[in-house]
């Protein structure tokens, strides 16, 4: 736990070492704000909570999450910090976790420089702050879904921009595969309970369920799940590519 | 004297491609291990293998008695490794990285301070501590990446080519410090600097094409060279003539070259039969003859062409045994 640590505050400060984690922070606000109040007309719909805000979450970490996600390691074996790294007295394990909750984290912290929002729409009027709390634990749920993913993707190669374009589809595909056209692409040649367990798999039918205000234990098991598989599988690929 | 690195008949393939052939070799205390081949014959795969960082594909590697494969972790905090190229993290000042990697190798707030302060001193990089890594020069990158092998004292330091990239001043300061740091512990360096392995090095291993090919101390390894024992001799040009016709009358003696001829001087090598012992036969001839020499020395034989002879055979190369050198015929 002390060396998950460790390594994950290093992993932490060298986001705010690079300029990464100020774009990151300021498009994500930009682009969360301008949705909400553009595209989801907040202020028009004359109601006081933030479903239209939270609406466009899914949409906005299918690219910016893969973002934060491609360079934890693929940067190191671009760079050979990798060697540095692991012929240090910590487990691969500790430095998977180490630096998925230092990416976790660090989402964390722009997702909650969101505040303004709940401030605002509680300025102008009575919102239902259980739901607002749920949403924004399901939002980051969500977030850590998509960056166990993307760091799974960034172990497989050299190259960032590789990582950050195959992480994107399989997120997509991960939050998606409720949806009739990836449904209809298993359909054709799965049993029914293959096509129905495809479609629990969904990021977004999941996150919904939580942003309705309703913390189903289904739903938290579902993204620590992925998590926690997503992981496993990291360590795996980083204990099998080291040597490439 | 205990041996504190012991690695068994190992062996790494990637797929058909076998990097390191069953090696044998221990390292005791107090040794400092030159490990020298050709670019690509299996030295940093072998390192890294000792430090844990690849798996071997068969055989064992131990270190203070503890497995690397079953207890990496032990193995790992025992270490102190300067990877090939000194990979470090950029983004990070000197000061960052020494204190990260105090806190993963479990130092205590003492053992730290003076971890630092040591390793600081040592290398020389007290001007830079608080600039990103990515802005400083090859040297003090290279000095960063040995500041943080050594910052937790360890019992054996393995560091890949060390010395590459610093200029001659700081090389020679490298070599000091691992001559100083050498007395209880193991040091394991990987180079292709010939004269590193005779300066520094109490032993030299030589490997090519993932074989070990020779193990032994470089004055050993030295007098493995056809170089051996010959009496060099340095005479006006007139003169060289009737002293080569001389030295190749006497017996013991195999062959005279001139290897270099600049205005009226000639230098000439004797070679001896056998590397026996001839610099009393030819002073003995010369003195007796009464030919004018300027100087007179004993060659101890050229760790180069040992490792050209070596590593070429090992290759398969068609590796001329010495540098080309003309024959005296008159």
């Amino acid at each position: 736990m002390r060396n998950v640590w460790i390594v994950g505050r290093r992993e932490l400060a060298a986001y705010f070492t690079s300029p990464l984690a100020y774009v990151f922070i300021v498009i994500f606000l930009a682009l969360a704000g301008g949705l909400t109040f553009f595209f989801g007309a907040w202020l028009e719909r004359g109601q006081a909570d933030l479903q239209v805000f939270f609406v466009y979450h899914p949409y906005l970490y299918l690219f910016l999450i893969p973002a934060v996600g491609m360079r934890l390691w693929a940067e190191e074996r671009k760079t050979g910090t990798i060697e540095f790294l692991l012929t240090l007295p910590v487990t691969t394990s500790q430095i998977v976790i180490g630096k998925f909750l230092a990416a976790w984290l660090f989402a964390g912290i722009a997702l909650t420089l969101t505040f303004p929002m709940w401030l605002t729409v509680n300025f102008l009027g009575n919102p239902d702050n259980g739901i607002i709390a749920a949403s924004y634990i399901g939002s980051w749920l969500m977030a850590g879904g998509f960056l166990a993913l993307s760091a799974c993707v960034s172990a497989l190669t050299k190259n960032q921009v590789i990582a950050f374009v195959l992480a994107s589809a399989l997120c997509f595909v991960f939050m998606m595969s409720g949806v009739e056209i990836i449904q209809s692409f298993f359909r054709a040649w799965t049993p029914q309970t293959f096509v129905e367990a495809v479609a629990q798999l969904s990021f977004l039918t999941n996150f919904t369920e939580i942003a309705q205000g309703v913390i189903d234990l289904r739903d938290l098991v579902f993204f620590l799940s992925v998590i926690g598989i997503a992981l496993f599988v990291n360590v795996a690929i980083v204990e099998a590519k080291k040597g490439v | 004297m205990t041996t504190l690195l012991d690695i068994r008949e190992l062996t790494k393939r990637y797929g058909p491609i076998t990097a390191v052939d069953n090696i044998s070799f221990s390292v005791d205390q107090g040794e400092v291990l030159g490990f020298i081949g050709p670019n690509g014959s299996g030295k940093s795969t072998t390192m890294k293998i000792a430090t844990g960082f690849l798996a071997p594909t068969a055989g064992t590697v131990a270190v203070a008695g503890h497995d690397v494969t079953r207890e990496p972790l032990e193995i790992k905090r025992r270490i102190g490794y300067l990877p090939e190229g000194a990979p470090l993290y950029g983004d990070m000042t000197p000061m960052s990285l020494l204190n990260f990697v105090c806190d993963v190798r479990e130092l205590s707030a003492a053992d730290k301070k003076r971890g630092i302060e040591y390793a600081v001193e040592k290398l020389h990089i007290g001007n830079v501590l608080y600039q990103p890594i990515e802005t400083l020069s090859k040297g003090y990158k290279r000095r960063v990446g040995l500041a943080q092998a050594i910052v937790h004292d360890p019992e054996l330091l393995i560091l890949d080519e060390p010395t590459d990239g610093l200029d001659p001043n700081q090389k020679h300061e490298v070599r000091q410090l691992l001559t100083e740091m050498s007395g209880k512990k193991v040091v394991i360096i990987s180079t292709h600097i010939l004269e590193e392995v005779e300066a520094v090095c109490s032993r030299a291993i030589v490997i090519a094409k993932g074989k070990l090919v020779a193990d032994q101390d470089p004055l050993s390894l030295q007098a493995r060279s056809r170089l051996h024992n010959a009496v060099g001799i340095r005479l006006p040009a007139d003169q060289a003539g009737a002293c080569s016709d001389l030295l190749r009358g006497l017996s013991g003696i195999g062959s005279v070259e001139v290897t270099t001829q600049v205005g009226a001087m000639v230098e000439m090598l004797a070679l001896a039969n056998a590397g026996g012992e001839i610099l009393t036969t030819v002073r003995a001839a010369i003195d007796g003859k009464g030919i004018r020499v300027d100087e007179i020395f004993v060659e101890r034989g050229r760790l180069e062409d040992v490792f050209r002879d070596l590593t070429c055979a090992a290759e398969g190369l068609k590796g001329p045994t010495t540098t080309a050198r003309e024959s005296v015929d008159a």
